[in-house]
């Protein structure tokens, strides 16, 4: 996954779509003012600068599916593992509710359930049959729509008549309901190891330089929180700011 | 330093058993005011297993509160009887003999209390025998030994096994004496504990063998339990402040610190309850005190060292912390109260002798400690949560609620209930370690002053 933070304007239509396509509850006045309420990827929304040259910065935060993530080493029932497509994936039945992995995790995008999820009565058959209504005491975060990907290769298998491969299964088969519902192109999803997607060369870019050699990238790509060596999947693309571009003013 | 009357094997028969033989006034009322306590912690439990844990007030960044500060506290609590019997029996320390057994019982109650926080916190307890035992074979899949959720029920069954056997084996005399002083069913169930204890030389030397290499092997599980309850933060790469490589030996000596204060507490209620004046004496609580204050330097030692280290990285989110912990309301009354509480009040009340040997100082100056040790886990907790990380539009405050509070009540209820249940049964004082002490016991000409002395052959 890579986040233009350049295009993003903050609408929030990733997080309703999240909020729909996989069965979140409805975050209503209780939630919030418990502290409780959650959305598997958030806005995150930051002043800068005072009055009347203020800007909002806005930062999407979804689950970075590290490869060294700091959530899974502490899950006493493996709960949480990395799978062999690089997802950091949950498996709901496993989890006793420890929410060690929640204190563990530096980008605060792991949930507990403190409730029991309730809809409406009108809105119980928007649920998504291909995603679990999770129960109360349990840990949830986003999958990036591992039920999408699921159907995009039983698709690709079905069209193809054989065996799933790198070469059949192409980036665009599939994509999380976050960046589909983006309409400024923020999000985009790909394979890393997929020469044709566009998310290669960013991984690529970051890749070859740490952060010790963050100076020599060549493009605005960068991790959030990389000091921390967790090696997220998600890179973020730095906002153009035509104020600090050393003088080309937009 | 061996004080009072020398008692007969008749008098300490008579004095320490009275406990068991004789039902005090007031034993059955505190009962049953710690059961109905009980009783509404066992109903709270159930709304809380029933609603879920949203009837708690932890919140989305604060996911760990009181439940894991009171699992904290009571495994602290629960090294005073390591600390006591063991240590000090391998250091040879004769004040020790009254306050063994009382420190024993009071780690093995502690331990299984400490051991219910960790599964009312869950989100689904009835879950939890797949976390601490592997039954579940058949899906080929083990518990996560990675993660320190797994070594701490491994280090804690391993104390709970091993100090329970170093109770047993304390006992086993004690449960001749017994035997020997009752009838009917109760004569036959001490006749099987006592398991043919005669007293014979053999036996004796047994006990004493067994005693000491428990007393040795208890040694590295002691130092382990703590630390790796210590690793629960320690090892939480994610929360600043938790992640420390300081609160290993922290953790260990602010257990003990705690521990034997708690101890001294007990005794000195021991001494009140049951009027055992001529056993638990003014002499033993003095040198707890004494011990104390030894300990509370070394732990005052290693909170300055834990501030030191945290501030010396300069990490913004690692001073985010302690900014909360120092300057934010509350946390900054708390952790006013819990440095006064648990060192400077304590400390200055121990360095006088009169007033280690004035009961009712000695009381005030061991509840300060455990108040400031429970508080000292709660700030170590909380506002490392709190304020996580760089991510400041996810910060909360956590407001516990009235379950918790009661939760957190009950287990002080239940481990005083069990003290006391467990005080009826068996002796809290060990007859035949003070009949040792009292055969040991002699005294020496120095100078023109005559002192009570101590002489041992081995």
């Amino acid at each position: 996954m890579v986040v233009d933070l350049d295009r993003c304007n903050g609408c929030q239509a990733c997080v309703i779509a999240c909020q729909v396509e996989n069965n979140l509850p409805i975050n209503d006045k209780n939630a919030f003012l418990q502290n409780r309420a959650y959305e598997w990827i958030r806005i995150e929304r930051y002043w800068e600068g005072d009055y009347p040259n203020i800007k909002a910065r806005f930062i999407p935060v979804m689950c970075q599916h590290c490869e060294n993530a700091p959530c899974e080493p502490v899950c006493p029932v493996f709960a949480t593992y990395h799978n062999d497509e690089g997802l950091n994936v949950q498996i709901y039945n496993r989890c006793v509710g420890t929410r060690y992995c929640i204190n563990n995790c530096p980008y605060q995008v792991r949930f507990f359930n403190y409730w029991h999820p309730n809809w409406p009565e009108r809105l119980q058959n928007q649920l998504n049959p291909d995603v679990t209504v999770r129960t109360r005491g349990i840990t949830e975060k986003c999958t990036f729509c591992i039920q999408r990907l699921r159907r995009g290769q039983i698709q690709v298998e079905r069209r193809a008549g054989g065996e799933l491969n790198d070469g059949t299964l192409k980036s665009g088969n599939h994509m999380p309901a976050c960046v589909q519902a983006c309409p400024t192109n923020a999000l985009t999803f790909g394979d890393q190891n997929d020469v044709h997607s566009p998310v290669k060369p960013y991984f690529e870019d970051v890749n070859r330089y740490n952060i010790h050699h963050e100076k020599e990238r060549k493009t605005r790509g960068y991790r959030v929180l990389e000091e921390m060596n967790t090696k997220p999947n998600v890179i973020y693309l730095k906002k153009v700011d035509p104020n600090l571009g050393g003088g080309h003013h937009g | 330093m061996q004080e009072g009357r020398v008692l007969s094997t008749r008098e300490i028969n008579r004095d320490l058993l009275r406990s068991i033989l004789d039902t005090p006034r007031w034993f059955w009322p505190v009962v049953t005011v710690l059961g109905l306590i009980l009783l509404v912690a066992a109903i709270a439990i159930g709304i809380m297993v029933n609603r879920g844990l949203g009837v708690t007030g932890l919140n989305r960044p604060v996911a760990w509160g009181f439940f894991i500060t009171n699992f904290v506290f009571w495994i602290g609590i629960s090294h005073a009887g390591v600390m006591l019997s063991a240590i000090l029996r391998l250091a040879k320390a004769e004040w020790r003999r009254p306050a063994t057994r009382a420190a024993e019982v009071l780690t093995l109650f502690s331990l299984m209390t400490a051991m219910i926080m960790p599964i009312v916190h869950t989100g689904r307890p009835w879950r939890i025998l797949y976390w601490v035992f592997p039954y579940d074979f058949a899906r080929g899949i083990w518990p996560n030994i990675r993660t320190p959720l797994v070594w701490d029920p491994s280090a804690i069954l391993t104390y709970l096994t091993s100090s329970t056997l170093f109770v047993i084996i304390a006992l086993v005399p004690d449960f001749a004496v017994l035997r020997d002083h009752t009838t009917g069913i109760a004569h036959r169930v001490y006749s099987v504990l006592a398991m043919g204890w005669e007293g014979n030389a053999r036996q004796w030397k047994l006990q004493i063998v067994a005693g000491v290499l428990l007393s040795a092997l208890i040694l590295p599980v002691f130092v382990s339990v703590h630390s790796i309850v210590s690793w629960d933060f320690g090892m939480a790469a994610a929360v600043k402040s938790w992640h420390s490589t300081v609160f290993a030996p922290y953790f260990v000596v602010g257990a003990v610190h705690s521990g034997v204060s708690a101890v001294a507490f007990a005794l000195i209620l021991l001494r009140w309850c049951y009027g055992w004046q001529d056993y638990i004496r003014h002499e033993h609580i003095d040198a707890l005190g004494r011990l104390l204050i030894v300990v509370a330097t070394g732990w005052f030692y290693f909170l300055v060292m834990e501030i030191l280290f945290g501030m010396y990285g300069r990490e913004a989110d690692e001073l985010m912390v302690r900014q909360t912990q120092f300057t934010y309301w509350p946390y900054n009354f708390w952790f006013i109260l819990f440095v006064i509480t648990t060192y400077f009040i304590p400390v200055a009340l121990w360095l006088s002798r009169a007033w280690r040997r004035n009961l009712w100082i000695m009381s005030i100056a061991c509840i300060s400690v455990n108040v400031g040790m429970w508080l000292e886990r709660f700030l170590i907790i909380v506002p490392g949560l709190i304020n996580k990380q760089l991510f400041t539009f996810v910060w909360a405050d956590y407001r516990p609620s009235i379950f918790e509070y009661i939760i957190i009540g009950s287990t002080f209820a239940l481990v005083t209930l069990l003290m006391l249940l467990f005080s009826r049964v068996f002796p809290l004082v060990p007859l035949y370690d003070v009949k040792e002490g009292d055969v040991l016991r002699t005294q020496v000409q120095i100078g023109r002053r005559t002192v009570p002395a101590t002489f041992r052959e081995d």
